[in-house]
């Protein structure tokens, strides 16, 4: 993860490297600069910039207005912002670890998702939840899940997992400005990682899934973080001489159907990789998807590999045995092409 | 109501006299034993022997030991993410608890939970949480499950002030009220949520809140655990004979940053606010100080309780440092209860 990746959506002449936290400090700034409506609501977001410093500074340019420290009351600052967003502002909500959306899930599932269907498209309800993710940081079972299935499930809501500075950047711009509910998901591992992001302005669409990496063997669907696990065991994969592609979705909801069954037509492999839970996950749903559009394409059934179905555990060791690594991916890869 | 205020030392020297000077030795020790602890915790934090991040709960002694003096082994308690000094007050052993946050296998619960989440069904400890307030209905369910089921225990419930945002508490403080359950609501106000000065974010006067669900409510000195045992002993007899909940404000200081890693505090707090606390406010020092002017302990006394307390944390932390991680396969142990019928 420390060497900065060149993929299709980036500028062929940028040589601006920076940080995925400064990549999401920039989206932010930018699109507040743009429309003073756009305001950041969240526990430690002012003077702290959050645990994760991610937002450092933006209350010196912004004033505590916009930049608006709550109480610890995750339910009633989102129902707050789903208000706020209906009656024309533009909030940005800060969930610390996403593990704590489960308090505020009756404002996003039951309201945010549910507002402009339910008024027959009058009201409409243009908020961001941003929230962390991710396990192997030694937090314990309340501070490492990765709970972005559990959106991707409910109507109305859109679902966002970048995995480079470059994609968070844009995509959080594209998120701040669509007019839904958009849970934005930021691993907490992956702030220090830094890539190339243009010095001129862009956004992302969603439903683009991207192609870090071309293959015409197999084909590694991965979300989030796992899409470096994905290119780390793809060049391992390709000192064995099986040319793996790296495909990576993006966007949750709405998901890029297309591109997804397209290169599984084109490998006829596919493995899948996650970091929620494998159960009723993610993985379940892309897999069939692909199963669907490419059934008569496929060598071998498709693979999951999704974190296991256990709450995270501290203990290093136990926790390290719960995500996917380059490891098993390759090994998976290698059963799948026949190589064992 | 007591405060510890000046002009009420004397009033109260009679009443702190009638405690066996055996027993707030003992206080005493309990109080070293928590900062000790979490002295090589820390160190063993900086020295990157332990993994991931640990609370502190330095400075707050009194609260923990004063309440849980005043506890029988069978009542329960819900801690906190801050919560080493409860579990510890609570009867908890070092080893285990070092084992734990090294994520070893004799560890409190395998290694499995870790610092913000010991629990210990030997010592009434229904669990540390790592969700602020998130224990809240744990205690109050085990309180209402005490008067179903015809016990007489009681439940302490700590939460720092910062549980106060979170309307859980609401919702179970008016049913302890309505059904008189026997849990006392501990909060102790450290002055910050996180980075956060706690004036910033609530609104109000803390004890307006109980008192608006008729729960009997009262705040101490949390820096005197003279004060916190006498009023806590109060409310939990009380509680015991069934006069339902009560909620104690302790107003107390933690010494060190929210976390181990929250060195650079100037952002939030003075280097000045933080000395006057220690140099003044301290709470070991200042039971040490009251009992060395009663006679009820020397100077030598004092030393000595300090020397054991160390080489108890010393041969602790060589047990856990000493352990193994857990076995491989215990991963994925404990997900289900009764897992062999799975
Ligand atoms: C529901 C929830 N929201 C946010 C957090 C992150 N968090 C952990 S501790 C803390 C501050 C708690 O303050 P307080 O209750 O006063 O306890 P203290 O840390 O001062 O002991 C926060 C916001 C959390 N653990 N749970
Ligand atoms: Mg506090």
């Amino acid at each position: 993860m420390s060497t900065p990746m060149k993929h299709s959506y980036e500028s062929s002449t940028t040589d601006r490297v920076i940080s995925m936290a400064q990549a999401i400090r920039e989206a932010l700034a930018e699109e507040m600069r743009r429309d003073p409506w756009v305001f950041i609501m969240g526990e430690d977001v002012a003077e702290a910039g959050t645990p994760f410093k991610v937002l450092k500074g933006l209350v010196e340019e912004f004033g505590p207005q916009r930049v608006i420290d709550t109480p610890i009351s995750e339910a009633g600052f989102t129902g707050i912002a789903v208000g706020a967003a209906m009656t024309g502002m533009r909030p940005v909500v800060d969930i610390m670890f996403g593990d704590f959306l489960t308090l505020a899930m009756d404002q996003i599932v039951n309201q945010a998702a549910k507002v402009h269907y339910m008024s027959g498209g009058k009201w409409k309800v243009p908020m961001v939840i941003r929230a962390t993710m991710g396990a192997t940081l030694r937090k314990a079972a309340q501070h490492s899940q990765s709970l972005h299935a559990w959106f991707a499930h409910i109507p109305g809501l859109k679902v966002v997992i970048p995995s480079t500075p470059y994609d968070a950047k844009g995509l959080l711009k594209t998120a701040i400005r669509d007019d839904n509910p958009v849970l934005f998901f930021e691993h907490k591992a992956m702030y220090s990682m830094r890539g190339y992001v243009p010095a001129e302005e862009y956004t992302i669409p969603f439903g683009v899934a991207d192609i870090k990496r071309e293959g015409r063997d197999l084909t590694i669907v991965a979300i989030g973080r796992m899409v470096h696990v994905a290119i780390e065991a793809a060049q391992r994969l390709a000192e064995l001489g099986i040319e793996a592609e790296v495909v990576d979705p993006r966007t949750l909801v709405p998901l890029d159907r297309k591109t997804l069954i397209e290169s599984a037509r084109k490998t006829g492999r596919v493995i899948i990789l996650d970091e929620g839970h494998q159960s009723y996950g993610a993985t379940a749903e892309l897999a069939s998807v692909i199963t669907e559009g490419a059934f008569y394409y496929l060598d071998a059934p498709v693979i999951r590999l999704g974190a296991m179905d256990v709450p995270v555990p501290f203990s290093p060791p136990l926790e390290d045995l719960t995500v996917p690594t380059p490891e098993r991916v390759v090994e998976a890869a290698k059963t799948l092409c026949g190589r064992v | 109501m007591m405060s510890s205020s000046g002009p009420k030392i004397r009033a109260e020297r009679s009443v702190y006299l009638t405690v066996d000077g055996e027993q707030w030795l003992h206080m005493y020790r309990q109080m070293l034993r928590i900062r000790r602890f979490e002295e090589q915790v820390n160190e063993l934090y900086v020295s990157a022997k332990m993994p991931g991040l640990a609370h502190l709960y330095i400075g707050q002694e009194a609260v923990a030991v004063g309440v849980c003096e005043a506890l029988r082994r069978d009542d329960y308690i819900t801690s906190t993410h801050r919560g080493h000094g409860h579990c510890l007050a609570k009867g908890a052993s070092m080893d285990r608890m070092f084992a734990e946050l090294l994520g070893k296998a004799p560890g409190y619960n395998r290694g499995k939970g870790g610092s913000m989440h010991i629990a210990d069904p030997d010592t009434g400890n229904l669990g540390a949480n790592a969700i602020v307030a998130g224990a809240v209905g744990i205690a109050t369910g085990a309180a209402f499950s005490a008067k179903m089921r015809g016990t007489d225990q009681v439940v302490v419930c700590f939460f720092g002030e910062g549980a106060l945002g979170q309307g859980v508490l609401y919702e179970v403080m008016n049913m302890a009220s309505l059904w008189k359950l026997p849990v006392i609501y501990v909060c102790e106000n450290n002055l910050y949520t996180e980075y956060t000065p706690y004036q910033e974010v609530l609104a109000g006067e803390i004890l307006d809140r109980p008192r608006a669900f008729g729960i009997h409510a009262e705040a101490v000195d949390g820096q005197d655990v003279r004060e916190v045992y006498f009023v806590a002993q109060r409310l939990i007899e009380r509680a015991r004979a069934g006069e339902g909940p009560a909620f104690l404000l302790c107003n107390t200081y933690r010494y060190y940053g929210h976390h181990v890693g929250d060195i650079d505090r100037s952002y939030y707090r003075s280097r000045e606010e933080e000395e006057w606390w220690k140099s003044e406010r301290d709470p070991i020092r200042l039971l040490g100080s009251w009992m060395l002017q009663e006679r009820i302990a020397d100077e030598r006394i004092l030393e000595a309780i300090d020397r054991e307390v160390r080489a108890e944390v010393e041969a602790a932390l060589a047990f856990a440092l000493n352990a193994p991680y857990p076995d491989l396969d215990e991963v994925a142990r404990h997900v289900y209860a009764n897992e062999a019928q799975l």
